[in-house]
């Protein structure tokens, strides 16, 4: 017998992933119990400051805002992702539609924030039109509020939704809903009762991967954002890079981390065959071989 | 008979229109001569001034190419000998790897560009105490990038692995090969389209990240995305509407060229 050379293949992976990836998740979980350096860093010794922080006023406020943006922005996406999934999935031209919704999200991610930048700023197309057409005098400020976040939020992930929903729906046989109306069921009880239980999979699929990208989001709040829509992701950020308490950045992090896990644990329970499509579709997700 | 549908197609228009309607913006504003989104006429003058007059932008736009590729490779060495220990064989420790390995992609980027952040800091620390300096700089965005690209390339070539059976790797050890043999001769062939997508989606990943760059660049290194940041926090400008537009162009015969070149490695 040779030897087993498993352990010879996945030792460089195990190295890398731990050195750059649980080393510093282990060193942000140690300094979240440490007490804030004066120039920023920490002080050794143990303390829950950076903990009791968690439960002030100000960040419980700014929690709420960024669950009522993710919420919302997940709700929009998935309310637009079933009908459009459904409708490539039935229909001949499956590949080219595929396409079409993979190609807006394989542009930068920046272009695509920029985009909305150049409708909707102050000087933007949006404006330039209105104030053109003689409908406004003034211009309008459409950024920089939560619903500006929402809209691009929903703009950014919306294709991460479409293509799990896609490759669920399109597993199903179309033949079960028209057995379901001879029988004499409506189309919409045909479309709850019998395709929404058999692509749950797809639909669990897709709010994760819409969900915990936009709750833990940093760049659209931070650039297209105003005082109202400040989210955990910009908090992170400034205690870390103005603020300079690292204790805090840590401990936010720190919850977020374990939250996403048990988020992805929780949906994984709920719908056991999921985990192979989070699986499969994190790969699929940006579609190279879609 | 069944009704023909109306809401589906209705609502896949509608969002087509949404994804579209602002890169076909961008794409006719990058034509406009007034600086403003007032249109007063057509011009090439911001392509213009993207090719002579922004040496800034051009040195990211390298900086960026040069992580992408080093970080691609690198990646995709490491991937795909690990996909193959992971798929194929047991050992210690092989659950918690797996999950490991899976953790950074679910996780919000910003978690991943903060540790990175405060290792790198402490790595500095230590490393200051024997006299070596560790600044933030393009190799620890290097790093950070070839740290979540691994993930992405580990699945896809487990996915190409999945298709094959292991048999073939053990008729090549009843046949005398030694390991390294199966591992060029045998393996690798095999795997390669698995590799190559892999190492292509690392490339659009790194060309693409801008959360984790954003805390792991330091002064000098900035990437592509990062440029686009700074120039936007100055507002609308016309040069990033014409860069906008070779990007998405650049996407686009990218998106083409990978399905062919996918299926071209599929048929051979």
């Amino acid at each position: 017998m040779r030897k087993n050379p498993g352990p010879f293949y996945s030792s460089p992976v195990a190295i890398w992933i731990s050195s750059f990836f649980l080393i510093p998740l282990g060193i942000i979980f140690t300094y979240s119990f440490m007490r804030k350096g004066l120039y920023g860093g920490v002080v050794p010794g143990f303390c829950l400051d950076a903990y009791s922080a968690l439960s002030n006023i100000t960040f419980l406020k700014i929690t709420a805002s960024t669950l009522y943006i993710a919420l919302f922005s997940t709700l929009a996406i998935i309310v637009l992702a079933i009908p459009s999934a459904y409708f490539m999935a039935r229909s001949r031209h499956k590949s080219f539609f595929l396409f079409l919704v993979i190609i807006p999200f394989w542009t930068n991610f920046l272009i695509r924030i920029y985009a909305w930048i150049a409708i909707l700023g102050n000087n933007g197309f949006l404006n330039s039109m209105l104030i053109s057409s003689g409908l406004f005098s003034h211009h309008v400020q459409f950024l920089y509020n939560k619903y500006a976040v929402i809209l691009v939020t929903a703009y950014t992930y919306l294709p991460f939704a479409i293509l799990p929903l896609y490759s669920t729906i399109e597993k199903f046989d179309f033949s079960l809903l028209e057995a379901a109306q001879d029988l004499g069921a409506t189309k919409w009880q045909a479309l709850r009762k019998v395709l929404f239980p058999n692509i749950r999979g797809g639909i669990t699929t897709a709010i994760l991967f819409t969900f915990i990208p936009a709750f833990g989001s940093y760049a659209i709040p931070q650039i297209l954002g105003g005082s109202d829509s400040l989210m955990i992701g910009n908090v992170i950020a400034r205690e870390l890079t103005v603020t300079r308490n690292w204790p805090l950045a840590s401990s936010i992090s720190v919850v977020l981390t374990i939250l996403t896990t048990l988020g992805v644990v929780f949906f994984m329970k709920l719908n056991q065959n999921a985990s192979g499509s989070v699986r499969r579709i994190a790969t699929a997700e940006k579609g190279v071989n879609a | 008979m069944t009704k023909k549908a109306i809401i589906s197609p209705f609502v896949f228009t509608l969002v087509m229109m949404f994804l579209y309607m602002p890169l076909i913006i961008l794409v006719i504003y990058s034509f406009n001569d007034s600086k403003t989104m007032a249109w007063s006429g057509f011009s090439f003058r911001w392509y213009q001034e993207l090719f002579t007059n922004s040496g800034s932008l051009w040195r990211s736009f390298g900086n960026s190419v040069i992580v992408a590729l080093g970080s691609a490779t690198l990646s995709s060495v490491i991937g795909t000998l690990g996909a193959i220990g992971i798929y194929w064989y047991n050992f210690k420790f092989k659950k918690i790897l797996q999950i490991a390995t899976f953790l950074p992609l679910i996780l919000p980027e910003i978690i991943i560009g903060v540790s990175l952040l405060i290792f790198f800091a402490k790595v500095n620390d230590l490393l200051s105490l024997v006299g070596i300096h560790f600044p933030l700089s393009l190799f620890t965005v290097f790093l950070a990038h070839t740290t979540f690209n691994l993930p992405f390339v580990l699945l896809i070539v487990m996915a190409r692995l999945e298709e094959f059976d292991f048999t073939i790797i053990e008729a090549a050890y009843d046949l005398g090969a030694r390991e390294i043999d199966t591992l060029f001769k045998v393996v690798l062939p095999i795997a390669s389209p698995g590799i190559i997508s892999g190492f292509l989606m690392a490339v659009t990943l790194s060309l693409e990240d801008f959360v984790i760059t954003f805390f792991v660049a330091g002064p000098g290194s900035s990437t592509l995305p990062l440029h686009v940041y700074s120039m936007i926090r100055f507002g609308v400008s016309p040069v990033i509407n014409a860069l906008s537009v070779l990007i998405i162009a650049v996407t686009i015969l990218l998106a083409f060229s990978t399905k062919n070149i996918y299926k071209y490695i599929i048929s051979k």
